[in-house]
């Protein structure tokens, strides 16, 4: 299989205006014979699904929450980067390319990151004449901050809730599109197959998760903007419902999955309080514009911490260590995401990590209340302080916070080329659920960018080159490829239900994410990746032996759904671990042991891994096969990134 | 492993909770004894570990609604001891933790109770009526592209940050629930206030509250007889005061309607 990015030729910054231009255009009055399908109502897909509306296509949208205004793009708080330079600081196009692009660890395509720069711009601009409110100057006009230890303010912002802000005009948009009968929404709904009919994608097959009908859906293109994987890891910040499954059902259909093993972990998220622990909590990362990372110095003063002898406050000055501030002098404790992560583990695995469980580090404020004042502390973090005393019953006013890295976004997706499509024709992957721009690391306030970009702004073009050349015919779910994946979905629904052993779908969730976590999270090795995959074949056996799902297909069944995601989570698992293992170098949020240089900072290895790595399925029990997109680039230099 | 708090105290509670197997079934208030509950559990964590040991059993586990468990996707619900969200103010019941409650404490819980929030199973209710209210007019007419640069509509701070206040609601249905008309004023008065407050939104003020009130009626929300409850229960803070900022609109519309159907 030869992989075709299908990048347009020319200077990079011509190529996508030059690709606009030359795309096929579906007339008008002929749009309303093409039907598209959805599958998922977060940023990607309720951008994407509105404006296919408002072009005059026949839209069909599902989600599996009970509204579109649920997805879990709501939950992001930091912000969106657009490269608008209203705040006159050396911003441009190119220079959130190159940074988005650096940031990625070089392991993203030019041509893609470019376009995403470019049209950032519109993305502000679509969503004020929404109604959405960004923060604002007292002149009125739009307010932006430095996120992420980027050097320009470029991230505009909605106090802590951007994501939701945003989504909330995404869905007002698909809303209005809804009412003039252009989409037609599915909530409470989940897709669990693909239909491909003589080589196209051309439909999905669905769970109503209220009656358990199962239903096919036709359609002349298939959209998938159904988000991450990070739930693989069990504990995540993902939403409870986040889930791969409409993925994965479309990988083992033949859709590649490209660089799994890119994972990202995110520095601040409050520790994990027991073995009840369903999901973790993110805090924005500004916490680091302010915050100071330490542990104590000594593994003895760590001890007395974590059995509750003393306290973080009676550690003299002397006896801490602030180690981002020691190891990395120029950006401190604003280092990237997937730095700061690895540094908490590293001296977390010392033994010098807090709280009971050891598995902690400090975020302290004394500093910063002592030099700005506690109001001024308050009004910049007092919705994330009081968020923090709210799940741990502790004042971050008067003792240090305690964070510890968590499972955050996956990088990894869904192979797509410059069209966002497939290597199925027809089926396309926007948002998260590609693979396509930030390479192995995402920098803060660029997923929301993503999103927005891929559904209003280049899906609603490259849609249409496809469509224009394919007749408006419709295929009927009657049609044999929808009965056999109705079957196939039926077959799987009765295994699960059938098997009536002894161990919950959530108990085996637990057991492969601990797993992941252990041997694929924030730093791998060759041995522990061998071991991890055995680990996880034997799991998925013992699932299919021993899971137990009870009540029927035709109900509302929560452990029903969770065991069709587990299932595929399961599967997912392993190729991550088998990515992991090709990819014998350190790059962004894959961290292997192997590969470092001396100061035991990510070594990359640009002359043998500067490719995609696209995963075909092979079938049960087989071994997958990787396909290399290999990444040229033409107009940045690939430099070691370092923060010393 | 107890995070926090090494020497927190285990609990031990009664649960009542109501199950009811689906719309055409009526239901009933079922007691549980829950053992060994960690004070730093959150209470959808609680209920997590209930499903467990009823599931182990063979038992149906108790279907609630749930997703981000960070408070804003508006998902979750549930009547704690007939409370909205439960016990403690501006909190949705994922962000409730157990350290809220007492051993040996009673716990009844129950879905939303509205006639436009029917029952689907157990605690998860019907919602879909918010949205058939938003799409009647919550949103300004603009399509994707040929929008002015951002910059062009200037909007005074104030009226942003009041604009966003309103713009918070997390849909989640608490105003209804707690109130004892089942009124969902405070929903949609969220909405439109929001929108009539900026200019984006100020060209389709009169038609969007004429045609979202119409759709919150046909809905069957209960008239709003100005207790506050909706606000008081409010997990993210709405303000009574978007209600009569919407009852203004609303009779201005009225008197000078440019609802042309």
């Amino acid at each position: 299989m030869i992989l075709d990015s299908k990048i347009p030729e020319g200077p990079l910054a011509e190529k996508w205006d030059k690709h606009k231009f030359n795309v096929k255009l579906v007339n008008p009055a002929n749009k309303r014979k093409y039907d598209i399908i959805v599958v998922g109502t977060g940023l990607a897909g309720a951008s994407a699904a509105a404006t296919f509306g408002e072009l005059g296509y026949n839209v069909k949208a599902f989600c599996y929450q009970d509204s579109p205004r649920r997805a879990h793009s709501i939950a992001a708080q930091g912000g969106i980067n657009a490269a608008k330079n209203y705040q006159n600081d050396g911003d441009s196009i190119f220079r959130l390319f190159y940074d988005t692009i650096k940031g990625g660890d070089y392991r993203a395509r030019e041509a893609n990151v470019y376009r995403l720069a470019q049209v950032s711009v519109n993305i502000i601009d679509q969503c004020v004449a929404q109604g959405v409110p960004f923060a604002r100057e007292y002149g009125g006009l739009l307010a932006n901050r430095s996120f992420g230890g980027a050097q320009v303010s470029r991230t505009f912002y909605a106090r802590g809730q951007t994501g939701q802000q945003l989504l909330l005009g995404a869905y007002s948009a698909l809303n209005r599109q809804i009412a003039y009968g252009k989409v037609k929404m599915y909530p409470r709904t989940e897709m669990l197959d693909l239909v491909m009919v003589d080589g196209k994608a051309r439909g999905i097959v669905t769970r109503n998760l209220i009656t358990g009908k199962v239903e096919s859906h036709s359609a002349h293109a298939v959209v998938l903007a159904t988000g991450g994987y990070g739930n693989v890891f069990f504990l995540s910040t993902n939403a409870m419902g986040s889930n791969t499954t409409a993925a994965w059902r479309a990988h083992r259909r033949g859709a590649l999955f490209a660089n799994p093993c890119y994972t990202q972990i995110h520095p601040t998220c409050i520790p994990v309080s027991g073995s009840h622990q369903s999901k973790l909590t993110l805090m924005s990362e500004s916490l680091r514009n302010d915050g100071r990372v330490w542990v104590p110095k000594t593994i003895e003063l760590a001890k007395k911490l974590q059995t509750g002898e003393i306290k973080a406050s009676d550690i003299a000055e002397a006896d801490r260590d602030y180690y981002l501030e020691r190891k990395y002098p120029a950006f401190g404790n604003l280092v990237p995401r997937d730095v700061a992560s690895r540094n908490a583990k590293l001296v977390c695995d010392e033994g010098r990590g807090v709280g009971s469980s050891g598995l902690a580090v400090y975020l302290d404020f004394a500093d910063a209340i002592k030099r700005d004042g506690l109001s001024a502390i308050s009004a910049k973090y007092g919705n994330l302080f009081d968020m923090y005393a709210k799940i741990t019953d502790e004042n971050p006013y008067e003792s240090p916070m305690r964070i510890y890295p968590a499972v955050h976004y996956t990088m990894g997706g869904l192979w797509v080329d410059y069209n966002l499509m497939t290597n199925l024709p027809g089926l396309y992957a926007t948002g998260e659920c590609n693979f396509s721009d930030h390479g192995a690391n995402r920098l803060g306030a660029s997923a929301l960018m993503q999103g927005l970009a891929d559904g209003y702004f280049v899906i609603p073009y490259t849609i249409g080159n496809y469509l224009a050349e394919m007749p408006a015919t419709k295929v009927s779910t009657d049609h044999p490829a929808f009965k056999e994946a109705e079957q196939n979905v039926m077959a799987i629904t009765n295994k699960l239900l059938s098997i009536n052993g002894t161990r919950t779908v959530d108990d085996f969730h637990k057991a492969l994410g601990q797993i992941m976590w252990d041997y694929c999270g924030m730093a791998r090795n060759a041995e522990g990746l061998k071991f991890a995959k055995q680990e996880i074949k034997k799991l998925r056996a013992e699932f299919w032996r021993d899971v137990k799902v009870i009540g029927v297909n035709e109900e509302l069944n929560m452990t029903l759904e969770k065991a069709h995601r587990v299932a595929d989570f399961l599967e997912l698992g392993e190729l991550m671990v088998d990515d992991a293992l090709n990819r014998n170098e350190s790059c962004g949020g894959h961290f292997r042991e192997e590969s470092q240089t001396p100061e035991n900072e990510a070594l990359r290895d640009d002359e043998n891994y500067a490719y995609v790595a696209a995963w075909q399925y092979a079938g049960e029990g087989q071994e997958p096969i990787l396909h290399k997109e290999e990444l040229k680039f033409e107009n940045v230099k690939l430099t070691q990134r370092s923060y010393k | 492993m107890a995070g926090n708090n090494p020497n927190a105290k285990l609990m031990n509670l009664t649960l009542k909770v109501w199950r009811q197997r689906n719309m055409n079934t009526p239901g009933q208030l079922v007691t549980y004894p829950v053992k060994n509950i960690s004070p730093d559990m959150s209470f959808l964590e609680m209920l997590d570990v209930v499903n467990e040991e009823l599931l182990i059993k063979g038992e149906d586990p108790i279907a609630f609604d749930h997703d981000c468990r960070e408070g804003i996707c508006g998902m979750c619900s549930l009547f704690i001891n007939g409370r909205a969200h439960g016990p403690e103010r501006g909190t949705t019941t994922c962000q409730l933790h157990m350290r809220s409650f007492k051993d040996n404490d009673t716990i009844t819980i129950e879905p939303w109770r509205a006639a436009a929030f029917p029952v689907y199973k157990d605690l998860i209710v019907d919602r879909s009526a918010f949205d058939r209210i938003q799409q009647a007019g919550g949103y300004v007419s603009v399509n994707t592209g040929g929008v002015p640069d951002a910059n062009e509509i200037p909007i005074p701070k104030t009226i942003a940050d009041k604009a966003f206040d309103a713009a918070t609601c997390i849909g989640c249905g608490a105003c209804v629930a707690a109130c004892k008309n089942a009124s969902a004023m405070l929903f949609v008065s969220a909405k439109v206030s929001q929108l009539a407050m900026l200019p984006q939104g100020k060209v389709e003020r009169k038609t969007r509250v004429e045609n979202m009130v119409a759709q919150m009626d046909i809905e069957g929300f209960g008239a709003c007889s100005n207790t506050g409850a909706c606000a008081a229960e409010c997990p993210v803070g709405i303000s009574l005061e978007n209600i009569a900022i919407m009852n203004r609109e609303y009779i201005s519309a009225k008197a000078t309607s440019e609802n042309v159907a």
